[in-house]
C-alpha cells in the first residue's frame, strides 16, 4: 500500500473499497470477538463457522469484530445474506451455529436468538 | 396463503417486557399456525428486545418487516388469519405515534428507540484489524476534512460549539481544554489518551478500543492538529491484552496508509502515536498520576495547578482525554457541532455509554442520549430487575459515585443532575441493586476498593478511608452505635475536604450517599442489630420454627458446635450464643423448619 497522499485520494480509496465489497457479495458472518465474546466462547464459534461453511460448500466470508455490548447474550454474531439486512444472533453455541447455517444461511429461515437492533444509528 | 414465500414471525421478550406476555403470544401463534397447517410455510421464533419496550410485546413479520405492538395472546388468531393467510395488516395492532402517523415497518420505528449509538457506532460492525473496513465506514474522513481546510482554531470552535464534555469523569468542556493546550506555546506538546479505565464494572473504553481502534487514533490526530502537538500517547492497562493488540495493529496499518506519521495525507502535518502500559492501578487514571507513571515515576498524583495543559508530560503542554470522549470527535467533525448539540440536555450534550451490571436482566453496554432517565435505562433497555425483584438502588460513578434510589428514577441523567443528587456520572458504570442488597455492605464494598487503591501519599485518604472501613465493618458486625453514624459522616466530610486528589476527594461518596438515602438501614444495624436485607451474617440468627419441626434430630447431629438441642420427636432449639452461623443445619433439614432472621 502506498501512503494516501491527499484527502481526495482517501475518498477514492474508500469508493474503491466499497465497490470491491459490493461486487463480491457473498454471505458474510461477523463473529463478535471482544473480551466479553471471547470469554463466552466466541473463538470456538468462529472456528466452527470457518470449518463448517467450507465443509458444507457454502461461499461465505467469516470475520471477527469487537463486541456490540450484548454481554447478556454472548457469544453473538451477525449474518448478512446478499441483498438482505444483516441479522444478529445471540447465545450462539455450536447447536445454534449449526441451525444458523442449515436454516438461515441456506434458506433464509430465521432461528431463535435474533437480537433486533434496539438502537438508532448516527445516520437515522 | 398469499404467497409461497416463507414467512417468519418474530416475537420479542419472554421475561423482559410486559411480565412475560411475550411467551404466551409465542405459544398462541404457534398453535394458530398448527391449526391452519402452516408449519411448513411459517416459522415463529424468539427474538431479543426491539428496544420498544413501552409498546411490548412486539411481533415482527418478515417479509415486509411489519411491526405489531402491544400484542396480547388473544391477538394471535387475528394475526394469523388476517396477515398470514389473507395478507391484510391488522390495523388495530399497528402503532400510532403522538402526531397520529401510523408506523408499520421496522425502520419507521427508529425514532422510538431509546438507544443511540455514536461512540459504539462501529463496534461489532467493522473488523478492527482491517483498516479498509474502517475506511469504508468513514474512518479518517474527519481527519481528512480537518487537514483539507480547517485551521486549528476552527476545529477547536467546532468542538466547543458541540458542547462535548469529558467522559472520563470530570465532565470538563473538551473544546475549552483543547483551546488552553493550543494557547500554551511550546516546541513539543502531547496528546494523551486515557485508557486506564479503573472503575470496576466499566468496560466501554475497552470495547471501543477492541471494536473500533481507528476512531480513537483519528481523534488523537485531530486533537494533535488542533493543539499543534506532534505526538500522541495511549496509556492503557496491561490487563487489556486484546485492546493492546488491536491498537498496535491499527497503529501499524494507519502508518502504512500514511494516515499517521510524517506528512499525513500530504498536508505537512506530522503525528505519531505510541502506547504506554499501566499496571492497572485506579489512581493512575487520574491525569497527573498517569503522566508521572508514563514518565517512569511513581504513579502518584500531584497538586493542580499546574494542569497538564500547561505542564504535563515531560513538563510540556499535554491534553488528556478519555477514550469515549475521543470516540465522539470524528462524528462531530463530519456531522457538525449543531448535530451533536441537538442531542442530550441543556448542559450535557451527546450520548453516554453505560455498563449495566448487577441485578439487571440485560447486563452489558448501552448508549443513550444524555437526559435519558434511570427508569428507561433499567426497565426498558435493561429489561428490568432480575427474577422480578424490587429495585432498590443503582450506583453510578463506581467507587467515586453514589447511589440513586426509587425517587431518582425519573430524573434525566446528565452530569449536573447526577452531581446534584450526590452521585456523579463517572465513567459510566451502573450497578443495579435489588431488595436483597444491604446498603451498608455496598458502601463497605466500594470502600474496600478505595482502601486498596489509595496511593498513600496523603494522610486523609490513606488513614481516613481505612478508619471509615473499620467503622463500617463494625456496623455490619452489630457493634456500631448511633453515635458512630455521626462519626462516619464527619470523617467522610474531612476526607473529602482534605485529600489531595480526586480519589480521596470522592472516596467517601458511596458512604455519604447510602447514609443519606438509607439512614433507616444504618439505624437498623446499630440500634436493632438487624440487617433488613439479610446480608450481614453476624446480625442473623438461625431459628427453628416449632410447628414445622418434627424432631428428626438431623440438624443436631450435623451441627459442628453442638448448638442444637432437643428430644427425639420434639421440636429442637438453636442456642444463638453457641451457633457459628455455618448454615449446615439449614441444609440438612428436610422440613423447612430452619430459617434465618
Ligand atoms: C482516582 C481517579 C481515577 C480516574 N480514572 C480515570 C480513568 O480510568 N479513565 C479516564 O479517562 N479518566 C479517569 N480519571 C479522570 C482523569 O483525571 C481526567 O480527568 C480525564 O482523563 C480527562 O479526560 P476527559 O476530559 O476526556 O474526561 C480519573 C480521575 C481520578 C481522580
Ligand atoms: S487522595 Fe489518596 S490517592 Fe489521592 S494522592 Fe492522596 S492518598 Fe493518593
Ligand atoms: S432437621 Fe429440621 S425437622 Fe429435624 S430436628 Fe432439626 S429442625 Fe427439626
Amino acid at each position: 500500500m502506498n501512503a494516501v497522499k491527499s484527502p481526495e485520494e482517501l475518498k477514492s480509496i474508500k469508493a474503491g473499497i466499497l465497490k470491491r465489497m459490493n461486487e463480491k457479495e457473498t454471505v458474510r458472518v461477523k463473529v463478535h470477538m471482544g473480551t466479553s465474546g471471547l470469554a463466552s466462547g466466541a473463538r470456538e464459534i468462529y472456528d466452527f463457522f470457518r470449518l463448517e461453511l467450507e465443509k458444507r460448500n457454502i461461499q461465505a466470508s467469516v470475520t471477527s469484530t469487537g463486541d456490540m455490548g450484548y454481554s447478556f447474550a454472548e457469544p453473538t454474531l451477525e449474518v448478512k445474506r446478499p441483498g438482505e439486512d444483516p441479522v444478529v444472533f445471540g447465545n450462539v453455541d455450536k447447536l445454534r451455529a449449526d441451525e444458523i447455517i442449515e436454516k438461515y444461511i441456506k434458506n433464509g429461515e430465521l432461528v431463535d436468538g435474533v437480537l433486533p437492533a434496539n438502537y438508532r444509528t448516527i445516520n437515522q | 396463503m398469499m404467497a409461497r414465500e416463507k414467512m417468519q414471525i418474530l416475537v420479542c421478550g419472554g421475561t423482559t417486557c410486559s411480565d412475560g406476555q411475550g411467551e404466551a403470544v409465542f405459544e398462541n401463534l404457534n398453535l394458530e399456525i398448527e391449526a391452519n397447517a402452516l408449519e411448513n410455510d411459517v416459522h415463529v421464533v424468539h427474538s431479543g428486545c426491539f428496544g420498544l419496550c413501552s409498546m411490548g410485546p412486539v411481533v415482527k413479520i418478515v417479509p415486509g418487516n411489519t411491526i405489531y405492538t402491544k400484542v396480547s395472546p388473544d391477538d394471535a388468531r387475528e394475526i394469523v388469519s388476517e396477515h398470514i393467510l389473507k395478507g391484510r395488516k391488522v390495523e388495530r395492532l399497528l402503532w400510532k405515534d403522538p402526531s397520529g402517523n401510523t408506523l408499520v415497518k421496522e425502520d419507521e420505528f427508529a425514532g422510538q428507540k431509546k438507544q443511540l449509538r455514536i461512540v459504539l457506532r462501529n463496534c461489532g460492525i467493522i473488523d478492527p484489524e482491517n483498516i479498509e473496513d474502517a475506511i469504508a465506514h468513514d474512518a479518517y474522513a474527519a481527519l481528512s476534512k480537518v487537514l483539507a481546510g480547517m485551521k486549528p482554531t476552527d476545529v477547536i470552535q467546532v468542538i466547543k460549539d458541540s458542547g462535548l464534555r469529558g467522559r472520563g469523569g470530570g465532565g470538563f468542556s473538551t473544546g475549552l481544554k483543547w483551546e488552553i493546550a493550543y494557547k500554551n506555546k511550546a516546541d513539543q506538546k502531547y496528546v494523551v489518551c486515557n485508557a486506564d479505565e479503573g472503575d470496576p464494572g466499566a468496560f466501554m473504553d475497552r470495547s471501543v478500543l477492541e471494536g473500533d481502534p481507528h476512531s480513537v487514533l483519528e481523534a488523537m490526530a485531530i486533537c494533535g492538529y488542533s493543539i499543534e502537538a506532534g505526538k500522541g500517547l495511549i496509556y492503557i492497562r496491561a490487563e487489556y491484552p486484546l485492546a493492546v493488540a488491536r491498537l498496535r495493529t491499527a497503529i501499524a496499518q494507519a502508518k502504512e496508509y500514511g494516515l499517521l506519521g510524517k506528512n499525513i495525507m500530504g498536508s505537512g502535518f506530522d503525528f505519531d502515536i505510541e502506547i504506554r502500559y499501566g499496571a492497572g492501578a485506579f489512581v493512575c487514571g487520574e491525569e497527573t498520576a498517569l503522566i508521572h507513571s508514563m514518565e517512569g515515576l511513581r504513579g502518584e498524583p500531584t497538586v493542580k495547578p499546574p494542569y497538564p495543559a500547561e505542564s504535563g508530560f515531560l513538563g510540556k503542554p499535554t491534553n488528556v482525554n478519555n477514550v469515549e470522549t475521543l470516540a465522539c470527535i470524528s462524528p462531530i467533525i463530519l456531522k457538525g457541532a449543531s448535530w451533536f448539540a441537538g442531542i442530550g440536555t441543556e448542559r450535557s450534550k451527546g450520548t453516554k455509554v453505560f455498563a449495566l451490571a448487577g441485578k439487571i436482566n440485560n447486563v452489558g453496554l448501552i448508549e443513550v442520549p444524555m437526559g435519558t432517565t434511570l427508569r428507561e435505562v433499567i426497565y426498558e433497555i435493561g429489561g428490568g430487575i432480575r427474577k422480578g425483584k424490587k429495585f432498590k438502588a443503582a450506583q453510578t460513578g463506581g467507587p467515586s459515585g453514589g447511589c440513586l434510589t426509587e425517587k431518582h428514577l425519573d430524573i434525566p441523567i446528565d452530569f449536573d443532575n447526577l452531581t446534584a443528587v450526590g452521585s456523579m456520572m463517572g465513567s459510566g458504570g451502573l450497578i443495579v441493586m435489588d431488595e436483597d442488597d444491604c446498603m451498608v455492605q455496598v458502601a463497605k464494598f466500594f470502600l474496600e476498593f478505595t482502601v486498596e487503591e489509595s496511593c498513600g501519599k496523603c494522610a486523609p485518604c490513606r488513614i481516613g478511608n481505612k478508619r471509615l472501613h473499620e467503622l463500617l465493618e463494625h456496623i455490619t458486625k452489630g457493634k456500631g452505635t448511633l453515635a458512630d453514624l455521626d462519626r462516619l459522616k464527619n470523617m467522610c466530610l474531612v476526607i473529602k475536604d482534605t485529600s489531595l486528589c480526586g480519589l480521596g476527594q470522592s472516596s467517601p461518596n458511596p458512604v455519604l450517599s447510602t447514609l443519606e438515602n438509607f439512614r433507616d438501614e444504618y439505624e437498623a444495624h446499630v440500634s436493632l442489630k438487624k440487617c433488613p436485607a439479610g446480608q450481614c451474617k453476624d446480625l442473623m440468627e438461625y431459628f427453628i420454627i416449632e410447628e414445622n419441626c418434627v424432631g428428626c434430630t438431623a440438624c443436631a447431629r450435623v451441627c459442628p458446635v453442638g448448638a442444637i438441642t432437643g428430644e427425639r420427636k420434639e421440636p429442637h432449639h438453636i442456642n444463638p450464643d453457641i451457633c457459628i452461623k455455618c448454615g449446615a443445619c439449614m441444609e440438612k433439614c428436610k422440613f423447612d423448619a430452619i430459617i434465618i432472621q
